[in-house]
């Protein structure tokens, strides 16, 4: 039966030629900017670190003094370096590590090479295992590394490939702000998107080219990058230790939410501590929050990659009301043969499903050319200018959704139709031919 | 032209004409906010920054590691540069419009209070700061020479920070000292001692969006020079002509002034370019929400065709009567046009409601003004001309039908 529906479907496509086409057009048109938009936003609020984002957790202390204290507000949304290293130094959690972007310059060795920056990382020990980081070759460095200040790098593969040629450079000197560093790793192709751990560079930027140990990019005075709040007088250094100045991000890894609870409760002593102690004036306010709540706060897809998401779905919308009324004046205007074919026994149900199916393969073939047209949307989208350009493509479970979305669309768009044109009386039909 | 028929005709086919209707409520209703939003972007794009910006040239320029000399470099480097052909000032910033990256700081209107009146970034200005970048001074003077302090200097520890004097945008100091003349007033922001504002420029744009539209132009200049390793930024000011000459050349001459300096290649171009970047995301989204304005339009053209052609189809025998009892062709045409004026206007009222709807949630959730009322009547026209257009075709095709059809028997 259904294959004869199928067959019916193409014929009507042949008789009505200009209408068919209409209709797959605008169902393509919807679907188009519909997983175009979807895509995107897919893309961009994914989980960076799947398997480990509700284990990793970003500290918030309130370290600031009474000017400008609004009850309930949110606490700082980084922390300062006393207090970093006062909590790395207890090591609470199963791991934890410092951090805060910067900008280095590279010397490279080779011949015809000139001197540029680069992007960096100062961070602790424990970043490469906590954050999953691949290794293409050697590893990060340890602990043992931070306290001594040691001059060790790891550096990312592009740079690798751009300073020494690719292969395996652990042990290579690199020369790195008019310092020598010891290459101790190379990171593989890693790109978390958002790059969650630092909400204050690009969002959705390829990660940094250099890391190094946190305490040697402070002994070298290295140019630091992202956001710095400062309250009070710093006295000239504002990334010293007791600088009253927030600048870095601290993550700590929980192994689970008894542990997690059992870290909030550390953080609020610490902070009644350092109250007590004369640093702290404000009430107590700490924040614990995982990846996914962390980016969420951050509200971290942009604004008009929300806006445009709508924006596909009401022109889909639009899109399968058009082919609602294209799709009743197709029906309809065939109620003769309908008539005719009830007058010989089809059931209701028959005529029902037989529009149904019709209605779907115009889904389908809009399902085809919408695909057509998201890969062309997001064609588009990759010559953007913003950081996430690249990363719009589309996977396997978006081409699948591409063609169910298409389906069910049209589908709903015929059932008004389809319960209409079953309702067409034979003997009204009969008598009028 | 009598309604009533139209109408008890129309109630005759609910679901065709809801159908109609609801494509023109949903078309209206999308199209006024993109419109509005479109309209949104382009102020962004079309934003007056205070600079001279088609005679500027921003060079980056940073040290490899830290330079002792950075002060003394900087005034080595501003000096040559000066001298160069073609260079009518050239000065150094902390900061640039059009880069996003900025100092900001809270601003008091007195030392006990606790919230601060507004946050408004800071430029650090060199002796030629205003020259350079053409702002335009509307009240109070320039800084002197004397009121100059190396920021090194003022950054050393045991320094208590003194910032005697400032000058501020018009919009800052509206925003601070309402109705009243800014010029000799003073605020605390860097320090606990008073800074006076010395002079007021008409517009300066702060490099980045923070604190949305209103603060765009709380923007304060302070006398502290700037050594090049504080951002990096040369700023030139040429003729449009020679800019590109300039840049090469000034790139040379600092390149000479040390080769342990790295120029940055890619953020060294002239400030129309800056500002084409910087507005590329606005420019883009402005352009997406006009291709699906346009789309969306066609789209509903074409459903108001193919649902017009059907009903001129199923009306063929009534049309033929009407002919036959003596309708005119112009008859004919007018009552399909009043029946698709009656839909729009039906849907445009219904589409007017949404509109206002969908505004309140994108107010609620991103931030988006409200929706002036002038866009609805636009829209409204938009969608009235667009449903004659659309069913002139099929209605041309009914007038033209002859009436011995009506006899005919089909």
């Amino acid at each position: 039966m259904f294959a004869y529906y199928c067959n019916l479907a193409l014929r009507s496509f042949r008789r009505d030629k200009a209408l068919t086409a209409l209709m797959v057009v605008a169902i393509a048109l919807g679907i188009g900017a519909c997983m175009t938009t979807l895509t995107v936003f897919h893309v961009l609020s994914g989980d960076p670190i799947p398997g480990k984002s509700d284990r990793l957790f970003y500290v918030q202390l309130d370290p600031e003094d009474m000017q400008g204290y609004t009850p309930g507000e949110e606490p700082a949304e980084q922390v300062t370096r006393y207090d970093a290293e006062a909590l790395l130094r207890e090591k609470r959690g199963t791991r934890q590590a410092m951090m805060t972007g910067g900008g280095i310059s590279v010397t490279p060795g080779r011949e015809g090479l000139a001197p540029f920056v680069s992007d960096a990382r100062y961070t602790t020990a424990d970043f490469f295992q906590m954050f999953d980081v691949p290794l293409l070759h050697g590893g990060g460095w340890s602990a043992r590394e931070d306290e001594a200040h040691a001059r060790v790098a790891v550096i990312s593969r592009a740079l690798n490939e751009r300073v020494f040629g690719g292969g395996n450079s652990v042990g290579k000197q690199l020369r790195i702000d008019q310092t020598d560093f010891t290459v101790v790793g190379v990171v593989d192709e890693w790109r978390p998107t958002p790059r969650f751990y630092d909400m204050n560079s690009d969002r959705y930027g390829e990660l940094e080219d250099v890391f190094l140990p946190f305490s040697t990019s402070r002994d070298l005075q290295m140019g630091r990058n992202g956001s710095m709040s400062c309250w009070g007088d710093s006295d000239g250094d504002s990334t010293g230790v007791n600088a009253p100045c927030v600048w870095i991000q601290y993550w700590v890894e929980l192994d689970s939410p008894e542990k997690a609870a059992a870290y909030r409760d550390y953080l609020v002593n610490y902070s009644d501590q350092q109250r007590t102690a004369g640093r702290y004036k404000r009430p107590t306010n700490v924040r614990l929050r995982n990846v996914m709540e962390w980016l969420d706060f951050n509200r971290v897809v942009p604004n008009d990659v929300v806006m445009q998401l709508w924006l596909g779905f009401g022109f889909l919308l639009v899109c399968l009301v058009n082919t609602v009324g294209l799709l009743l004046a197709k029906f309809l205007r065939r109620g003769s043969e309908i008539g005719v074919r009830r007058a010989l026994g089809a059931s209701r149900g028959a005529i029902f499903t037989q529009c149904l199916v019709e209605a779907g393969a115009i889904g389908v073939a809009g399902g085809i050319l919408g695909l057509g047209l998201s890969l062309l949307g997001l064609w588009a989208v990759r010559q953007q200018p913003a950081s996430y350009a690249e990363l719009a493509h589309l996977d396997l479970g978006m081409l699948l959704l591409t063609f169910v979305v298409a389906i069910v669309a049209s589908v709903l768009a015929g059932l008004l139709p389809a319960w209409r044109a079953m309702q067409v009386t034979p003997a009204i039909q009969l008598k009028s031919q | 032209m009598d309604i009533r028929p139209i109408l008890s005709t129309l109630m005759r086919h609910k679901t065709a004409a809801s159908l109609i209707v609801a494509e023109i409520a949903l078309t209206c209703a999308i199209i006024c906010n993109a419109l509005f939003m479109i309209s949104d972007r382009l102020d962004q794009i079309r934003e007056v920054s205070g600079l001279a910006e088609n005679e500027l040239v921003r060079v980056q320029i940073t040290s490899i590691g830290s330079d002792a000399d950075q002060s003394a470099r900087t005034r080595t480097d501003l000096a040559s540069l000066r001298a160069l052909p073609g260079v009518k000032d050239a000065t150094i910033l902390n900061q640039v419009p059009f880069v996003n990256s900025s100092w900001n700081s809270g601003v008091r209107l007195n030392r006990e209070q606790q919230q601060s009146t507004l946050s408004a970034t800071t430029y650090m200005a060199e002796d030629q700061f205003i020259e350079t970048l053409g702002l335009k001074l509307v009240a109070g003077r320039d800084f002197t020479p004397d009121e100059f302090v190396e920021f090194e200097n003022f950054d050393l520890p045991g320094v208590s920070p003194l910032i005697p004097s400032a000058i501020i945008t018009r919009s800052m100091a509206e925003k601070l000292f309402p109705g009243e003349d800014a010029v000799g007033k003073t605020f605390y922001s860097w320090s606990e001692q008073p800074t006076r504002v010395i002079g007021v420029v008409e517009h300066l744009v702060r490099p980045s969006q923070m604190g949305g539209p209103t603060a765009r132009e709380y923007s304060m200049v302070f006398p502290l020079r700037p050594h090049y390793n504080l951002g990096g930024n040369y700023v030139i000011r040429t003729d449009p002509e020679r800019r590109a000459e300039v840049l090469e050349a000034a790139k040379a001459t600092l390149q000479a002034n040390g080769a342990d300096r790295i120029i940055l290649e890619e953020n060294t171009k002239t400030f129309e370019q800056l500002r084409h970047e910087y507005y590329q995301a606005p420019r883009a989204m402005a352009w997406l929400l006009g291709i699906v304005c346009v789309a969306l339009l066609l789209i509903t053209a074409l459903g108001i065709i193919g649902l017009a052609s059907f009903w001129v189809q199923q009306r063929t025998k009534q049309i033929g009567v009407r002919r036959a009892l003596g309708a005119t062709r112009g008859q004919i045409l007018r009552y399909f046009q009043t029946e698709n004026f009656l839909l729009a206007s039906i849907g445009i009222a219904l589409g007017m409601l949404l509109a206002f709807a969908i505004n309140q949630l994108l107010m609620g959730k991103y931030e988006m003004a409200r929706l002036p009322l002038l866009y609805l009547p636009a829209g409204a026209v938009l969608l009235w001309g667009l449903g004659q257009l659309a069913v002139f075709a099929p209605a041309r095709r009914a007038a033209s039908i002859p009436p011995a059809v009506a006899t005919r028997s089909v």
